[in-house]
């Protein structure tokens, strides 16, 4: 990295920002991008086959079989965060195990491990949604302001 | 002369580090300096908290520079130190149960020169015989306090670096061993506009400079006047800045110069990134390496130049630019 950098001459005027730019090794886009799509992918097929189980073996309806299908892949991220594992896949994995059911899960299932120190009510309690609480609270605004646009559109 | 230039002071006693104690977690043991740490953890979670965990190094850590150094908690004068906990809980908790009087000292990672620095004041004024200076930190507590849960799947960037778990301490003493600390520098706070906290080395080098060039211009020396010269924890993307800053200025490169945060974990180990950081990192590399080749009479003189990045979890999430402190120390080898 610093033998790469070094063969560039240095230019003896650059401004702080230049020189940190120089030395900043570029994100691999590529790579994350087609990690991200891989896991991803593999996540959504693997919640398939659950959806799939439900459907075939346990008899439920197509849309009865979403609510338990959600619960396993939650179950199953939840015990890969409490293992120590979803971390390490996620740093490798990108936006790939970011994305899906399972990252929301691990946001809340990591908070409330890190937190359980301070106790069940202000520890686990206060902070389970510090870092999925901006999820649902955007989640709920845009999901209002939606729907405030398709009643706009097919009321008035 | 108690001090050279504006910034550089000057320890005519030559207080001697007379004993070192080093704990090391399990990513650090596994480092190019595993063996020579004092204590190894194998086991992380033996207690039930981070801060517990962090608390207990820290205490393993003066425990062992205590019977190293053959004397008790009731012949030290003075302990100085700090870590990267709020309130320094860290420093004041593991200190709870020894009877010696304490300074908490924060200057972030730069807290182990700082507490260096002072304890060469204590022994030159003679207000204190012999001074404890040490620090710790923790992967997991810094994680928690400065950036996510540590179980939290997220993708870290190249430029992050990986908290270094441990705490090294120093026994200073008037007589005794034959490393000395001989000069201190205190640095300025540096602020160069950087605001990502994933980019520590960038916000940090241009005060290990300001700090270094003082250093020489105070004492009329040059980097070739050092075995070595090592940065606190730079991480690799910040040393390469800061040679570019010294080559901008036209200083001439002929020592070996290194940082602490490349030195304590190989490059190939699994999510080091840049490399290591920590109020531990300098401690652990000083005394566990430094130290040591001084002892060895391999190297004659080292300028450790611990640098801090002077943000809180706060600071971070307002945006606000990154200021940087750095310290540095003078260590010598002293013949008789």
């Amino acid at each position: 990295m610093a033998t790469k950098a070094k063969a560039k001459p240095l230019d003896p005027n650059a401004t702080y920002k230049q020189l940190v730019d120089k030395h900043r090794p570029a994100r691999p886009m590529f790579k994350n991008t087609v990690r991200a799509f891989i896991v991803g992918g593999c996540i959504c097929v693997i919640g398939q086959l659950v959806q799939m189980f439900f459907i075939r073996v346990a008899g439920f309806s197509q849309t009865d079989a979403a609510n338990p299908t959600v619960a396993v892949m939650i179950l199953l991220s939840v015990i890969l965060t409490a293992f120590g594992v979803y971390d390490k896949f996620a740093q490798w994995a990108g936006a790939g195990s970011a994305v899906p059911v399972t990252g929301f899960a691990n946001t809340m299932a990591a908070a409330a491990m890190e937190h359980r120190s301070e106790g069940w009510v202000t520890g686990v309690g206060g902070n389970m949604f510090k870092l999925a609480g901006p999820v649902i609270v955007y989640g709920v605004v845009s999901a209002f302001f939606v729907a405030l646009v398709r009643y706009i559109i097919f009321h008035v | 002369m108690p001090r050279v230039g504006k910034q550089t002071w000057v320890f005519s006693s030559e207080p001697r580090i007379v004993a070192t104690g080093t704990v090391a977690g399990l990513v650090e043991s596994e480092g190019p300096f595993g063996a020579d740490f004092d204590v190894r953890c194998r086991d992380e979670a033996c207690k039930t908290t981070w801060e517990k965990m962090e608390q207990d190094q820290f205490t393993q850590a003066v425990q062992v520079v205590l019977q190293k150094g053959s004397v008790t908690a009731n012949d030290i004068d003075l302990v100085l130190g700090g870590d990267l906990n709020a309130q320094l809980t860290g420093f004041y908790f593991s200190h709870r149960d020894f009877a010696i009087p304490a300074l908490g000292l924060f200057s972030a990672c730069a807290t182990f020169t700082e507490a260096l620095a002072v304890a060469g004041l204590a022994i030159d004024s003679g207000v204190a015989h012999r001074v404890l200076a040490g620090t710790s930190s923790h992967f997991s507590t810094a994680e928690r306090h400065f950036r996510f849960p540590t179980e939290y799947g997220a993708q870290k960037p190249p430029t992050a670096q990986r908290t270094v778990t441990g705490a090294g301490v120093a026994l200073v003493g008037e007589t005794g061993g034959n490393v000395a600390i001989t000069h201190a520098t205190i640095g300025e706070i540096k602020d160069y506009g950087i605001t990502s906290p994933w980019e520590m080395g960038a916000a940090m080098a241009p005060a290990a400079e300001s700090t270094i060039v003082a250093h020489l211009s105070d004492t009329g020396r040059t980097l070739r006047d050092y075995d070595c010269v090592a940065t606190g924890d730079l991480g690799r993307i910040g040393h390469a800045i800061l040679k570019d800053l010294f080559e901008q200025r036209g200083l001439p490169m002929d020592t070996d110069l290194t940082d602490c945060g490349m030195m304590i974990f190989r490059p190939d180990q699994t999510e080091v990134f840049s490399g290591g950081s920590g109020a531990a990192c300098s401690s652990l590399v000083t005394l566990a390496h430094f130290v040591k080749k001084l002892e060895q009479g391999e190297w004659r003189r080292v300028l450790v130049a611990a640098t801090g990045a002077l943000l809180s979890a706060v600071t971070a999430q307002q945006k606000e630019t990154i200021p940087a402190i750095c310290h540095a120390i003078v260590l010598e080898r002293k013949d008789g």
